[in-house]
């Protein structure tokens, strides 16, 4: 390993840590002009983050060790998928770690530790909040499968790095098959990350979140992890959909001298990406919750048209 | 033994020896209570001697063997070859552990019912070796009743509840229709042995049988029931989710780690080594056999309340996704793709061992709340982390593995079972090319509901708040139990870190199987496992997560100093109310009922406006019971009124049938 | 492979895509509009042919269902909609996740039907032969599981488009005749199903065929 590779990896590490919570007020920020409103800048998640940061840690009674101990594994798995993404480069170190698959699994990972984290303290929000976020991410996971599984049938493997590098290489052609891998890509997204249609991010309305009872009892430093690891979860799906979809202007080299343009345009698309997302959620409206399973139910045929397509089209 | 018949054999027959002696034994324990202590470490020293010659028939030739006993001409033949060796491995360290944790039971139990455990216990064990080793069909099915029998014992120990009851003849009824079918199986490819050789019984010369491939087709959906039977393969499952529970949870854990798999032993062994190369429509009858079973499974353990029902199901379930490889892997080599075939089986396999250590370990666990609480009810249960906080982290990990998340070996098999899948393009039939990844997808849908049941499983036993009041006097169990449970979480933690060191272990066997070479490769030392260039490195995201989150804590810790304030839960500012209020089991399985009702048998009793005594009760019953089971029992019935008929009034009469059935037979033999 | 054979080819995925839309579409406004979009999806890819291949009467083609899928036949039908007053279908006759995968199943029969037509065809885009059969058969299904008469002749519509689509893309497209004539057919069609509508709610009080079925005289 040369450290080459070794300031790679920190950067992307520090990138995805450090930038996730500019994401998240970007997106804001864009709801907020789209609905005619000024806003509260592209630095409030930082300083909302920065104001817990320094709050005393106040833990409920009755909470076990797993309580505690979900903010910081729920931290450690989204980092650790974000220096899994090729983001500005595909040659990461801790890209042969993982493929798609161990990605999904991460995700997992965080979901079961936030559902059982919420059922500790034996609330009835936060077990219902449990079990909705069971409920979408066991459907949800089938659809994220089969849409991985058309680049990978494309590129041949199952592995991040060597889609990007796959799909970069042979320049800029319309693959009708992922056209519709990525409109399930975004519909899945949406899920995963208890945006619009699914779950509100702005609301505490008791009878409909998702997201948000699960971190309930969560505050002070505690609760900045899991937002910034909230943050950290939107960030890297954007990056694996750049990655999928938008593979162009990755870095492949060697050297470090083509990181600053691929740093650029990463940029770029993220702030496309939010934007994209910003308008999809001023656009809908809130799905009821037994709405979701028939939307994440289109998502998962959505990506399978797209497999059978690439079957018959050849690409 | 008058001449050597290598290491492995000697273990194995020792093994053997010592379970015997330590099963008569048994039988003295309310005689000599001071040896009682002494009974279960040495069956677990028996089990340890087994692994011991798993390891060894892996990595060796295959070794055959003709014992000196059994009938006239017929004597007993063993063959100790990479299959064997595997699940003799498997079976070796999860009895061992099991064997630890019934020392523990033993010591709350009676000596009378001690003593019956360990007798019908070690005999269990000492015929599932000899099941392993079997390399005639004679031998075989001898060993296979034992197994079956001394089972059934064990099922009963509780004889004096007719649920129990019940669920022992449930249980022992579809085995026997199981080892008909096997026994049927074995007849017919006997019958087809090319014609002037003495009757083929041994495993070798049923190889050497070439039967057309009508009859291997009958062959191999004869095997396919009867060890489907064994292994629990929809709809011949339901005797599982009756015996599992009422059996005594180390037994429980007996039935789902091993017995299970002798199932799928049984079903390797017929068709992959007695019968000719497998027809395309083999691997997609069973390939469907597995995903509906698999399915079935995860939707019904998603919806029970009993703790130990939910994990039946959930083996259930298990048995689906292992019998899909399976499938995969016939369906690519009767096509000729070889490595893929090779590739598929040893996803197969790694999920035998997978499941059963987690499974060992979910049910010795569940053993070990039962017996601090008392309850089986998930409903009445809750809180038990602080209580059990060694036996809850132990659990946790079983939970993780089971959930199928990185980096524990839950993960790993269900990794190589997608890779598989995605092999399946290569096949060179359209249809099965388009339609086989969607089985990927249902594998993926069962791997998340595998997480949501076992979710709501530990989240309901373990966290929470209790239930009950007498949950407050629930104790950690003791020492012996621990070690169990420490065993198998270890080989949970073991499997998932280190998965090229387990598919090294796998890979003669898959080998065997198949003739084909697999592409999985292992890189970094070890570290990585790869299948086309898309790799797996779980040490190194456990070092990473590992990193990430120490320093996490360490940056937040710095600025703390002592333990965080405690404060009542904010509850959306409601109040806290009774522990009754948290989320039930049912509760928690409403929405997959919501879901997937057309799939299932719901009975729902809502309360109504002016119910003095509200209650909401829904029953989630198996559809196969009232789809299946009855109308046949039925229809049993009814031909057996009609044959009544027929019932002579003397006994002359009778006598005269005899005769009759005799001259028929006599006349038809040629 | 050229540019514009690979932008039919994602055409043809989008035809797939809308024909699916509107097996899942409960509401008539919208299923009226994925028309309109279907007719616009299928003038496109024929124009694209017609660019493809030089033929100049793809072209008229191309302009000739534009006009009449885009605007004029998703006019009357917003008009027939309107003066019925039918803006809600009936939930349909299957749940629709249970819609969305026989509809999986007909499109992977559909492919495997269509893989030996397409060897056989040699236009440009004989690819999509399976795509325009698959369409073919999901509007097929959407006939069957519609309940409101109105739904049921969008399906029929659908399937009309279907069958031109499956016909460009196996020989490039019918005489010019041929199509005049068919659209002529369409539109007359349109024009007399609207006027039995109205009459037949003047008897039945009702649009759902299970109630016009249910009458036994």
């Amino acid at each position: 390993m040369t450290i080459d590779l070794v300031i790679r990896q920190t950067l992307q590490i520090a990138l995805v840590v450090g930038a996730a919570p500019l994401l998240a007020g970007w997106i804001r920020q864009c709801r907020a002009w789209l609905a005619n409103r000024v806003g509260a800048g592209l630095l409030q998640p930082y300083r909302e983050l920065f104001k817990l940061l320094r709050k005393e840690p106040v833990v409920a009674c009755g909470a076990s060790w797993v309580f505690i101990a979900t903010p910081y594994i729920a931290f450690a798995t989204m980092a650790v998928a974000g220096a899994i993404v090729p983001m500005m480069t595909s040659r990461l170190p801790l890209a042969g770690a993982a493929d798609v698959v161990a990605l999904a699994g991460l995700f997992a990972l965080a979901r079961i530790f936030a559902a059982l984290a919420a059922m500790d303290l034996g609330t009835p929000f936060g077990s219902m909040g449990a079990r909705r976020t069971m409920l979408v991410g066991f459907l949800a996971e089938p659809a994220l499968l089969m849409v991985l599984f058309t680049p990978a049938l494309i590129s041949g493997s199952t592995s991040l790095a060597i889609i990007v590098r796959q799909l970069a290489r042979h320049g800029f052609i319309l693959y009708p098959s992922m056209a519709f891998a990525a409109a399930a890509f975004v519909m899945v997204a949406l899920a995963e990350n208890a945006r619009l249609p699914v779950d509100n991010p702005e609301t505490h309305l008791e009878l409909t979140m998702i997201h948000e009872a699960l971190n309930l009892e969560y505050s002070g430093p505690h609760l900045a992890l899991i937002e910034w690891a909230a943050a950290m979860k939107l960030f890297v799906y954007i990056g694996i959909g750049v990655a999928l979809f938008l593979p162009w202007g990755i870095a492949q080299g060697r050297g470090l001298a083509t990181l600053p343009v691929a740093c650029a345009l990463f940029a770029m698309k993220l702030a496309v990406g939010g934007a994209g997302l910003a308008l999809i959620e001023t656009l809908l409206a809130k799905l009821r919750l037994f709405r979701v399973p028939e939307f994440l139910g289109i998502a998962f045929l959505l990506a399978v048209l797209g497999l059978l397509v690439r079957y018959l089209v050849g690409h | 033994m008058h001449t050597p018949i290598g290491l492995p054999w000697e273990l194995l027959l020792s093994a053997v020896v010592l379970w015997s002696v330590v099963a008569l034994a048994s039988l003295l324990i309310p005689h000599v209570p001071r040896m009682a202590p002494a009974i279960f470490p040495l069956g677990a020293l028996g089990a340890l001697l087994t692994a011991g010659a798993g390891v060894l028939a892996l990595r060796g030739p295959p070794i055959s063997t003709v014992s000196p006993l059994g009938l006239p001409g017929l004597p007993f033949h063993g063959r100790l070859d990479a299959l064997s060796g595997l699940f003799l491995l498997l079976f070796g360290v999860t009895a061992c552990a099991i064997s630890l944790d019934l020392a523990g039971y033993r010591a709350r139990e009676h000596y009378p019912v001690a003593s019956r455990i360990g007798l019908q216990y070690h005999i269990l064990l000492a015929s599932l070796a000899l099941v392993f080793v079997a390399a005639d069909a004679y031998s075989f099915l001898i060993a296979w009743e034992v197994m079956a029998l001394s089972s059934y014992f064990l099922v009963v120990t509780d004889h004096h509840t007719p649920v129990v009851r019940s669920a022992g003849f449930l249980y022992l009824l579809i085995a026997h229709v199981g080892a008909l079918a096997i026994l049927a199986a074995f007849a017919i490819l006997a019958a087809h042995a090319p014609a002037g050789a003495p009757l083929a019984l041994t495993f070798s010369a049923l190889r050497a049988t070439d039967p057309d491939p009508a009859v291997a087709g009958l062959v191999f959906i004869l095997a396919l029931i009867g060890f489907g039977a064994k292994a629990g393969l929809v709809p011949l499952h339901v005797w599982l989710p009756e015996a599992h529970p009422v059996a005594p949870s180390p037994i429980s854990a007996l039935l789902s780690s091993v017995l299970l798999k002798v199932g799928i032993y049984g079903l390797l062994r017929v068709a992959f080594t007695l019968l000719p190369a497998p027809a395309p429509w083999w691997g997609l009858i069973t390939l469907a056999a597995g995903l509906g079973t698999a399915l079935s499974g995860a939707l019904l353990s998603a919806v029970q309340s009993d703790m130990k029902r939910l994990l039946a199901y959930s083996s259930i379930e298990n048995i689906g996704l292992i019998v899909a490889g399976i499938g995969l892997a016939l369906l690519f080599s009767a096509y000729g793709l070889k490595a893929f075939a090779a590739l598929s089986l040893i996803a197969a396999l790694y999920h035998c061992l997978n499941h059963a250590f987690f499974k060992g370990l979910l049910f010795l666990g569940t053993g070990s709340v039962l017996h601090a609480t008392g309850e089986r009810n998930l409903g009445r249960l809750g809180g038990l982390i602080h209580r059990m906080p060694q036996t809850a982290f132990l659990m946790l990990i079983g939970t993780l593995a089971i959930a199928g998340v990185p980096p524990l070996n839950g993960f790993v098999s269900e990794w190589l079972t997608l890779q598989a899948f995605l092999k399946a393009t290569a096949l060179p039939r359209p249809y099965l090319a388009m339609g086989i990844p969607l089985g990927a997808a249902l594998t993926a849908l069962v791997a998340g509901l595998a997480g949501y049941v076992i979710v709501k499983f530990y989240g309901i036993v373990f966290l929470g708040r209790p239930r009950e009041a007498k949950l407050a006097q629930a104790v950690e169990s003791g020492p012996f139990e621990r070690a169990g449970l420490g065993l198998l979480a270890a080989l949970c933690v073991v499997t998932g870190l280190w998965p090229a060191g387990v598919i090294a272990l796998i890979r003669p066997a898959a080998q065997a199987l198949t003739g084909g070479e697999a592409p999985v490769t292992a890189g970094d030392h070890g570290a990585r496992i790869a299948v086309a260039h898309a790799g797996y490195a779980p040490p190194l995201l456990w070092l990473a997560l590992g990193i990430i989150a120490l320093v996490g804590v360490l940056v937040l810790r710095l600025r703390s100093s002592g333990p965080a304030r405690r404060a009542p839960p904010w509850n959306c500012g409601h109040p806290v109310a009774g522990a009754r209020l948290q989320d039930t089991a049912e509760g928690f399985g409403q929405p997959i009922r919501h879901i997937f009702a057309p799939f299932l048998d719901i009975k729902c009793r809502r309360p109504g406006l002016d119910d003095p005594e509200p209650r909401y009760e829904a029953a989630v019953n198996d559809r196969f019971w009232e789809g299946l089971y009855r109308p046949l029992a039925r229809g049993f019935e009814a031909v057996f009124a009609g044959a009544r008929v027929l019932r002579p009034r003397r006994i002359a009469i009778s006598l005269l049938y005899v005769l009759a059935m005799l001259v028929a037979l006599l006349a038809l033999t040629p | 492979m050229t540019h514009p054979t690979r932008i039919i080819d994602l055409l043809a995925a989008l035809f797939l895509l809308v024909a699916f839309a509107m097996l899942s579409q409960r509401r008539l406004a919208n299923l009226i509009t994925l028309y309109a979009w279907q007719g616009t999806v299928l003038a496109l890819s024929i124009a694209i042919l017609a660019y493809e291949t030089g033929n100049t009467h793809l072209y008229a083609s191309a302009i000739l269902n534009g006009l009449l899928k885009i605007l004029a036949i998703p006019a009357l039908l917003r008009r027939l909609a309107r003066r019925l007053d039918v803006q809600w279908d009936r939930e349909s006759l299957v749940q629709i996740p249970t819609v969305m995968l026989i509809g999986l199943g007909l499109v992977i029969f559909a492919f495997n039907a269509a893989l030996p037509i397409a060897g056989l065809a040699h236009t440009v885009n004989h690819e999509t032969v399976g795509i325009a059969l698959a369409s073919v058969l999901l509007s097929l299904l959407m006939m069957i599981l519609r309940t409101a008469a109105l739904s049921q002749v969008i399906g029929f519509l659908a399937l009309e488009n279907s069958l031109i689509f499956a016909a460009t893309s196996v020989t490039g497209g019918m005489p010019m005749v041929i199509e005049f004539g068919v659209a002529l057919d369409v539109i007359v069609g349109v024009f007399i199903l609207g006027v039995f509508f109205f009459h037949i709610r003047e008897q039945f009080d009702s649009l759902d065929l299970d109630r016009i079925e249910g009458r036994e005289d």
